[in-house]
């Protein structure tokens, strides 16, 4: 076995691809593999390879571990954190990389008690610190940063999303698949899913969109969200929400952007009767520019915004996406 | 059946950033005077998740368990006057200063010391460290099902069923007891102690166990046992400047949208 250490990705498909997460996170292995003259794999766990371990390669793995098992189409927790386990036990990584998604950070924390190591959830920033892997990553309601190490092996972290950028693919890349076949039985899964919902989805999808508008609890009700559609969709951006709005089920609670729902990086966030506490910022911060309109000229959300208007959303928002048009947007 | 429910003690995260403050040489927090101590929310509504069962007709036996410092007693309290059955309190100085890891093994032995436990419940993550680990890992270290990020949580004859959050929706889930359960915050408010369950949880059992009671080793718990190493803990820059736009509701719509095109963001 080489001595090279090596940096595991943990792929999620979206349609059969890896998706952009995943390709962001293959991004940060390939700069970690530099750092520490190491290289990187991915844990591809699927029914079928639908060329999803190519496209691997072609965005920066070295190796692929494909575990097939029709038990591993879509994400099932009992079955993803053996088969997962299993992968780490043949690549012995350095580092495993996950996703901070519903998925990767139900099984990071799971696959690290596994493999009898520990985990830091929510990366922000993974670098290698004089040899040693830090990993930075918001907490106390995002009020805070914290730097962490981890001294067991392998080091397991999940990575918010539009932390890192993906590499250009380049078919030209050659690597390494290896196929595993777990035994995953089905039937003696613990845990069963009954039932899948998806929110409706039309439209622009938050973790793509350009331009985000976002309500909070200043909103006073649902029918605020019902304007910020219009100005979304006159900006041809998606709509967003902070904690509080999704709670009172003003709008789907698969809307909300901060610790404990999305994180997202658009060019523009408009950010419209949201106070700015930590635990949201934590998801929008590191948008481009930050729009805040608040009733509230002492709102903390006026210190991370660039462009502020004090004001009542109601009067302003119909006459700005008056404006948006106008721009012909 | 027997319920436990794991709670942390944080401080008040609904505080203003103002009383936010950290010493970046200690790497702790250093509460602002009048900055409360609460009972972490996620776990508030794990608690509250207990007492909706209990309320939907199970037969329950509520036990909240936390680890922390002495002054942590006061969440107990909480959870009692909500209207659980009895505590557990683990402070000890050797749990001190752990990690998620060393909070998992500590809160595992103190579940199996309570014995014949049906399900454990925990917020779905502690609102001081964000983690989001030790539900997970009590699971794995019980030998447990785990299941994350519940917004409902029902009793159906021997086996738990959950509404859990996911990115784009819900799905459904099904556990034979035992079972570990962590409560996201989409379950809903819970409920506020009344003056009735107050005055009872003052009568209400509360153990007080130390390592040697959980049969725990001093390498295992606290800073001992810890894996993760907190190397900085720092308060992130907020951008300086805000550049605010006056004027009537339409002149600052026109203006805006002009800095915003300028600026070549729409």
């Amino acid at each position: 076995m080489s001595s090279a250490p090596s940096i595991l990705v943990v792929a999620e498909l979206d349609a059969g691809a890896p998706d952009k997460h995943t390709q962001e996170l293959l991004g940060l292995a390939r700069s970690l593999a530099q750092a520490c003259g190491g290289t990187v794999a991915a844990a591809l766990l699927a029914a079928e390879d639908k060329g999803a371990a190519s496209a691997l390669i072609a965005r920066g793995a070295d190796r692929v571990f494909f575990a097939a098992h029709a038990g591993l189409a879509g994400y099932q927790a009992e079955a993803w954190v053996a088969a997962a386990a299993e992968i780490c036990r043949q690549a012995a990584p350095a580092v495993v990389l996950a996703c901070h998604s519903a998925c990767g950070a139900d099984l990071a924390p799971r696959l690290a008690f596994r493999l009898d190591t520990m985990v830091a959830t929510g990366c922000v920033e993974v670098a290698y610190d004089g040899g040693r892997l830090a990993a930075t990553r918001p907490c106390y309601g995002g009020n805070a940063r914290e730097t962490v190490s981890i001294k067991t092996s392998p080091a397991v972290l999940t990575v918010r999303p539009g932390s890192y950028d993906a590499l250009a693919p380049d078919a030209a890349r050659r690597g390494e698949v290896t196929r595993l076949e777990p035994q995953i039985d089905t039937a003696a899964q613990r845990v069963k899913v009954l039932e899948r919902r998806r929110d409706a989805a039309d439209g622009v999808r938050l973790e793509d969109a350009r331009v985000i508008v976002a309500g909070g609890r200043g909103l006073n009700g649902p029918d605020g969200f019902r304007v910020l559609e219009e100005l979304a969709a006159a900006l041809g951006g998606a709509v967003g929400a902070s904690r509080v709005p999704c709670d009172l089920e003003w709008c789907p609670r698969s809307w909300q952007i901060g610790l404990t729902g999305k994180t997202v990086r658009p060019d523009l966030y408009i950010a419209v009767g949201i106070s700015g506490a930590g635990h949201h910022m934590a998801g929008c911060g590191n948008a481009k520019a930050i729009v805040a309109v608040n009733t509230d000229p002492e709102a903390a959300i006026f210190k991370d915004a660039r462009f502020g208007v004090v004001g009542d959303f109601q009067e302003f928002v119909p006459a700005f996406i008056e404006e948006v048009r106008k721009l012909g947007g | 059946m027997h319920i436990v429910v794991c709670v942390k003690q944080v401080p008040d995260p609904e505080a203003a950033f103002s009383q936010f403050k950290v010493d970046e040489q200690a790497r702790t927090i250093v509460p602002a005077p009048g900055l409360k101590q609460v009972i972490s929310p996620f776990d508030e509504q794990a608690v509250e998740a207990a007492l909706r069962l209990r309320d939907a007709g199970a037969e329950a036996k509520i036990t909240v368990v936390t680890m922390g410092p002495e002054a942590a007693r006061s969440v107990l309290k909480h959870g009692l006057a909500m209207g659980a059955d009895a505590g557990v309190l683990l402070a000890d100085s050797a749990f001190e200063n752990g990690d998620g890891y060393a909070t998992a093994i500590t809160l595992a032995a103190a579940i199996r010391k309570l014995g014949a436990c049906d399900l454990v419940l925990a917020g779905r993550q502690a609102a001081d460290w964000d983690a989001g680990v030790v539900g997970s890992g009590l699971g794995e270290l019980l030998g447990l099902p785990v299941i994350t990020f519940a917004q409902d949580v029902k009793i159906d004859g021997g086996s738990v069923r959950v509404e859990r959050v996911l990115d784009d929706g819900t799905e459904v889930v099904e556990a034979a007891l035992p079972a570990v359960v962590t409560v996201s915050n989409e379950l809903g408010e819970a409920r506020k102690p009344n003056l009735r369950e107050t005055m009872r949880a003052a009568r209400k059992p509360v153990a007080a166990w130390s390592p040697a009671d959980l049969g725990l080793a001093p390498e295992k718990i606290g800073a001992a046992g810890a894996r993760r190493v907190l190397e900085r803990l720092f308060v992130p820059a907020k951008r300086s400047q805000c550049e605010l736009i006056d004027g009537a509701p339409h002149d600052q719509a026109e203006r805006l949208a002009q800095r915003l095109r300028e600026a070549k963001l729409i």
